[in-house]
């Protein structure tokens, strides 16, 4: 409201000093002002979201191209290996992210007690991660987990445990790419969620408290329901962060052992990029697309309705 | 109630001091580790103090892919970036926090549409247009694609939207043009998010890997990343260059976010809470 009158204002005030040239009003001036941003994203993002789909409509056989209808979204439906990638990213979806937030809830509560000393060290110890880039961290992985002469393995060795076949054995292969991912974002994730918690009115507790009620109920019905739109904002951002997992696993086990850690963004980048199969690429994209948005749009439903 | 509260407290923090230690080995073996040959990297025990092969491995690094030359692409990428992007989101987040205009929901609505469209999906199109223009391997087709970042645009205009009206409304009566009202009034107070966005994007940039992997086909052009990865993929590995060419990579921006933590976590929660 304050706006209109201000541009009112503004709009009187030029009148009356008539050297002034005339300069594009608070009328074009927000257009300006958003203008470079909508005209970067027209070309560089829409246009390409826009062309993909006509791309994935298309067989590619070399340099040629033929229109093929919906044959790409019908070889991708019987593709083994698409399934495979898939069924890949939702063990990580369903097993790795709500872990990682749980923890991150955990540390969340942790960094606001009073009782917790170093705080500020233990804070930006575990939020350093996110800072590293996923190819440096990828590689540091990759050493330290090596089954022979990792530290990893050494440090289970002094404890009497056998060495654990880290990256070479399809299951541990998928544990290792689950403890990088949760190594990078934990940190993250808690920082968000502690800040969600510290804006919390401090008379819930209060009143749970007075009611008697102990530290894991106080959890459960006050700290809990308080974070919920923060638990859905991260979820959100994690699934489509899974959803567009590739830089971890390419660098990491470049998809192996087996394909155990092949996710469909590394699928995509294979057929694109390693096959120039754009056709079936872009297909790929598109169905990630819609899986994105479909479970965006269900933990929308679940989670969301009470904000 | 007290001796409980002082036992709990010790737990607490010793056990998330344990904690913070396992999530920080792998920084300190990053030092340990840039610092030996590959044969001492994999030795039984590993090395767990530095060793004096850092200069050589740096050395090799130059030897087998120029890192001089990819270290300076990754710095005036990250740097060009982190001002035209910032300047693009800034100027877009203040448009949409303080201005009433046509559309503009539709508009935002729109931009935010980036943050939950897989970047895969652009790959294949943004390529074929980077080939039609010539401009793979070069400099702009990693800066230009990605300077509208819907987030960084998200992250300003929360940030843009507690600047009071009042301030703008002041400026105007003084006769203060749009675009000076932006420049004199608008920008000095943003500060801290600026420098929140600048590093964000910095980062960012940084570490940015799938999109270079694609634009950026030879190895003069390379960035950091695609340097560390494509020594991985030789055949006779050496970890010792790849650890170096690592810790170039990670441990300046963990000190640089170190040194302006405050204000990025600051800024960061103030994009990422408020509804």
């Amino acid at each position: 409201m304050s706006t209109v009158v201000s541009e009112r204002a503004t709009a009187g005030a030029s009148a009356k000093t008539p050297r002034r040239v005339r300069r594009p009003g608070t009328k074009a001036a927000p257009y300006l002002f958003v203008l470079p941003a909508l005209a970067l994203f027209a070309v560089f993002k829409l246009y390409p979201i826009a062309w993909s789909f006509w791309l994935s409509l298309f067989r590619t056989d070399g340099a040629l191209q033929s229109f093929a209808g919906t044959a790409n979204y019908e070889r991708l439906l019987r593709d083994p290996l698409f399934w495979t990638a898939l069924r890949n990213t939702g063990v990580i979806l369903v097993v790795q992210v709500p872990l990682m937030l749980a923890i991150a809830i955990g540390l969340a509560v942790a960094f606001g007690s009073a009782l917790l000393r170093f705080r500020a060290f233990i804070r930006l110890g575990f939020f350093l991660p996110m800072v590293t880039g996923l190819v440096a961290y990828g590689v540091l992985f990759a050493v330290l987990l090596n089954p022979q002469s990792g530290l990893v393995n050494w440090f289970l060795g002094l404890a009497g445990i056998p060495a654990v076949p880290w990256l070479a054995d399809t299951l541990w292969a998928r544990i290792a790419l689950g403890l990088a991912l949760t190594w990078h974002y934990t940190g993250y994730n808690a920082v968000i969620f502690l800040s969600r918690l510290q804006a919390l009115p401090r008379d819930h507790y209060d009143a749970a408290a007075v009611d008697g009620a102990n530290a894991w109920k106080r959890f459960r019905h006050v700290t809990l329901p308080g974070l919920r739109p923060v638990v859905l904002l991260t979820l959100v951002m994690s699934t489509i962060g899974t959803l567009q997992l590739f830089d971890e696993p390419y660098v990491l086990t470049n998809g192996g052992p087996d394909n155990s850690t092949l996710t469909l963004g590394l699928y995509l980048y294979n057929n694109g990029f390693k096959f120039f199969d754009f056709g079936y690429a872009s297909a790929i994209a598109y169905a990630l697309a819609v899986i994105i948005g479909f479970l965006g749009i269900v933990q929308f439903r679940f989670l969301g309705d009470k904000s | 109630m007290n001796r409980r509260n002082a036992v709990g407290g010790v737990m607490l923090t010793s056990s998330l001091l344990i904690a913070v230690t396992v999530v920080l080995v792998p920084f300190y073996w990053l030092v340990v580790g840039s610092t030996h040959s590959t044969a001492e990297v994999f030795d039984s025990p590993p090395p767990l103090l530095p060793g004096g092969h850092l200069l050589e491995n740096l050395a090799n690094l130059e030897a087998s892919i120029g890192f001089s030359r990819v270290v300076l692409n990754s710095v005036l990428i990250s740097t060009i970036y982190t001002v035209l992007a910032g300047l693009v989101c800034t100027m877009a987040g203040y448009g949409f926090a303080k201005y009433d205009f046509r559309g503009k929901e539709f508009l935002f609505g729109l931009l935010m549409l980036g943050l939950v469209i897989p970047s895969q999906v652009t790959l294949v199109p943004l390529f074929k247009m980077m080939l039609a223009l010539d401009w793979l391997n070069t400099y702009q087709a990693i800066v230009l694609p990605n300077l509208a970042l819907p987030f960084g645009i998200f992250l300003m205009r929360q940030s843009m939207s507690a600047l009071p009206d009042e301030l703008l409304a002041a400026g105007r009566v003084d006769g203060c043009g749009e675009l000076r009202l932006f420049v004199r009034v608008v920008l000095p107070p943003m500060r801290p998010a600026l420098a929140a966005l600048g590093i964000y994007l910095f980062l960012y940039q940084w570490n940015d890997f799938v999109w270079p992997l694609i634009a950026l086909r030879t190895r003069d052009a390379y960035t950091i990343p695609l340097a560390i990865a494509s020594l991985q993929g030789a055949t006779e590995t050496d970890y010792g260059q790849i650890l170096a060419g690592t810790a170039v990579a990670a441990l300046p921006m963990a000190l640089l976010f170190l040194l302006l933590q405050r204000h990025f976590v600051s800024g960061l929660l103030a994009g990422a809470v408020k509804e």
